[in-house]
């Protein structure tokens, strides 16, 4: 297709496509003018019923804990596809790789970045129903301190946390407890997932009922599976360099 | 008073929103794009705190600073075979 013909067809495309867009821009409510009963439900119901200062964690992680749970599936499953498609069979010899971060500069400061890094994710996923935050973020975060590790120190570092014999059993075990806090709701007798923990005190640790240990489970898979995700990708980088150096 | 700041705040954020959108399609190289595109998740980040959506800010800053430029960064080595 030539250069002419292209640019005729793109044309009233885009110019359909942005006239669309218009429309529905225009057709938004306003800022700040939502429509819809449950926002304003949640939000004048959350904090009293369940002592959870973060509405948003408190829909995502409680009110809507189902459609969580099918989200970290879907996380799980991708994780799952990843590994199947690129988990080398034997097991090589490249966590025997040397790619050491010359620079002492680096090392200095990357190990402490680890150290806030990690401290901010912990943070995330222990306080995300108090304050902005929640399993999700903290879990990548988490994740992303690892990162750290490697890009600051070496592969080996990294080989530390980032294998396989420590990860998939995190993984399982965060997608496992999820399930069973959902269980324990049914074996006492009401809906799956219904908060079954008495509310404690607002603004605190000790508030949310499930709400914590839901949030944990989630961090923790989050974080394993992003780290099984880096890792398999990772090994598709080292194991080539391993060779060579070889 | 709240409202004087955060106004001009709103725009700006929103402004360069506007400009790192077409920065990241116009980027032609993979690295240079994968860059960009960090640069333009941390403005989305900075649009959501400014809008009061601290949570949503949190998501997309691990999201677009971490996760997707590490992905897309080895995916594009292993495609280029393993050249740095």
């Amino acid at each position: 297709m030539s250069r002419r013909t292209r640019t005729a067809i793109f044309l009233p495309a885009l110019a359909g496509f942005a006239a669309l867009l218009l429309w529905a821009y225009v057709g938004l409510p306003d800022f700040g003018h939502y429509k819809g009963p449950y926002g304003f439900v949640l939000d004048r119901v959350a904090t009293p019923e369940r002592h959870t200062t973060n509405v948003v964690n408190a829909t995502t992680y409680d009110y809507r804990g189902f459609d969580t749970l099918g989200e970290e599936f879907i996380l799980f499953g991708a994780v799952t596809g990843v590994v199947l498609l690129l988990r080398a069979g034997g097991g090589g010899r490249e966590e025997d790789v040397d790619d050491t971060a010359g620079s002492d500069l680096v090392r200095v400061f990357g190990v402490l970045g680890v150290s806030a890094v990690v401290l901010v994710g912990l943070w995330l996923v222990a306080f995300g129903f108090v304050t902005p935050g929640g399993g999700f973020q903290g879990g990548v975060a988490l994740a992303s301190g690892v990162v750290l590790l490697y890009l600051a120190s070496s592969y080996r570092a990294w080989f530390g946390v980032g294998n396989q014999t420590v990860l998939d059993p995190v993984e399982g075990f965060g997608a496992g407890a999820y399930v069973v806090v959902g269980l324990a709701a049914l074996v006492a007798g009401m809906p799956f997932l219904k908060n079954l923990l008495g509310p404690g005190i607002p603004g605190t640790l000790w508030s949310g009922g499930s709400a914590p240990f839901v949030n944990w489970a989630a961090g923790l898979e989050v974080a394993a599976a992003n780290l099984i995700l880096y890792s398999e990708f990772l090994q598709e980088y080292v194991v080539p360099l391993a060779r060579r150096q070889a | 008073m709240i409202l004087a700041t955060l106004v001009p705040l709103q725009a700006t954020a929103l402004a360069v929103v506007a400009l790192g959108a077409p920065a990241v399609v116009l980027s032609r190289d993979p690295l240079r794009m994968i860059v960009v595109n960090g640069l333009y998740g941390l403005a989305l980040v900075l649009l959501f705190v400014v809008y009061g959506a601290p949570d949503v800010a949190l998501s997309m800053l691990v999201v677009s600073t971490v996760a997707y430029p590490l992905v897309v960064l080895i995916a594009v080595t292993r495609v280029r075979g393993g050249k740095r």
